[in-house]
């Protein structure tokens, strides 16, 4: 079963349709983030935290919310997110 | 009344001069889904909203002027030292005519920062609505910036700020639970 | 007034900036959770902490709010350089 899941990524994707008319290129893949506050619901007590130097860094005091954004068209394709 | 503290909320450094994100961070100091307009949709709502979420309102609209005032300093930064045609160079010739390198509340197409650009709608749940969506918006744009920009500095603050639009999102969500008052109890439909 | 802060400047003002962005983040936390004992606590701690390194900070680079005390006689401290020059 576990080797049948994907990997989860917060980063989703969709590709377009594309007309048989479409002047440029085909971008290939459309990204959208799906940040962890859609996924947490009420925030449970006593969650894991960053030192307060870490949380200042990474914006959020606990790591649950954390979510790196990286444009995920730079690196050309398919893993999209870091 | 409000208090004034001489710091930013967050350190924000910019490495290279590059006018032209200037252009594109005014979107969030005076665009429809920018930290003023979050700031006073925030503090506005909380007249007309019950209670137990007020405070929630008040801290989070007045985070939004740290994250305005932590804007003015990246576009500050990104112009001070910029001749006349440099800017012309990074497309703020037009705004180098009106205003020199003052800042402004407009958007990133030059349109000036309008009252319509949020809602009081007087219900508590389409108001909490609005401010959830408001932060995806602001967390959208900041994406829509980073992607555009190669300066790793000011992406790291843009970063920080998109990542505060997400601890935000998560509390007005969570505000939308506590109006519904049945969290701890039993629901019989 | 010198021309640029020196880099204990910046490193005391981080600092500051972390603790008081715990104090921030538990703040909206326990505007959503009132009854969570642990995060009053740990408010109230780094509230306390975060008044310490502040005073400190004060008596170095002058007063960060109205109403702390301006340690020189002859100059206005909040006159000195603002966030956004730094």
């Amino acid at each position: 079963m576990d080797q049948q899941r994907e990997m989860f990524t917060p980063m989703k994707s969709y590709v377009p349709f594309r007309g048989l008319f479409d002047p440029c290129p085909p971008i290939g893949k459309k990204y959208y983030s799906t940040p962890p506050n859609l996924y947490l619901g009420f925030q449970p007590p006593n969650l894991e935290q960053f030192t307060p130097q870490e949380a200042l860094r990474k914006g959020t005091l606990w790591k649950v919310f954390y979510d790196y954004y990286d444009n995920p068209y730079r690196r050309g394709g398919d893993s999209g997110h870091g | 009344m409000w208090i004034y503290e001489k710091k930013l909320q967050y350190p924000v450094k910019v490495s290279t001069c590059n006018p032209t994100l200037a252009k594109y961070l005014v979107e969030q100091y005076g665009g429809a889904d920018g930290e003023l307009a979050a700031a006073l949709r925030y503090l506005n709502q909380r007249y007309t909203i019950p209670d137990k979420v007020i405070g929630l309102l008040t801290d989070i609209g007045t985070e939004e002027f740290a994250h305005l005032e932590m804007i003015a300093t990246m576009i500050y930064k990104l112009t001070k030292d910029a001749t006349p045609q440099q800017l012309k160079e990074a497309g703020l010739g037009e705004h180098y005519v009106q205003h020199d390198s003052a800042l402004f509340y407009n958007n990133s197409a030059g349109v000036p920062f309008s009252a319509t650009y949020f809602q009081a709608k007087g219900d508590p749940i389409a108001d909490l609505y609005e401010d959830i969506a408001a932060e995806e918006k602001a967390r959208a744009t900041y994406q829509w910036i980073i992607d555009m920009s190669d300066d790793p500095d000011l992406n790291d603050s843009l970063r920080y700020l998109r990542e505060r639009e997400i601890v935000h999102s998560q509390r007005f969500r969570e505000a939308v639970e506590i109006l519904k008052d049945e969290r701890d109890r039993q629901k019989f439909f | 007034m010198a021309n640029t802060m020196p880099i204990e400047y910046y490193q005391q003002l981080e600092e500051i900036q972390a603790i008081d962005f715990v104090i921030d983040e538990l703040v909206l936390y326990l505007d959503t959770h009132p009854t969570d004992q642990n995060a009053i606590q740990q408010y109230n701690h780094f509230a306390l902490y975060s008044k310490q390194i502040k005073q400190k900070f004060e008596e170095c680079y002058g007063p960060l709010q109205k109403g702390s005390v301006n340690n020189r006689q002859d100059y206005w401290e909040w006159s000195g350089p603002w966030p956004w020059q730094v």
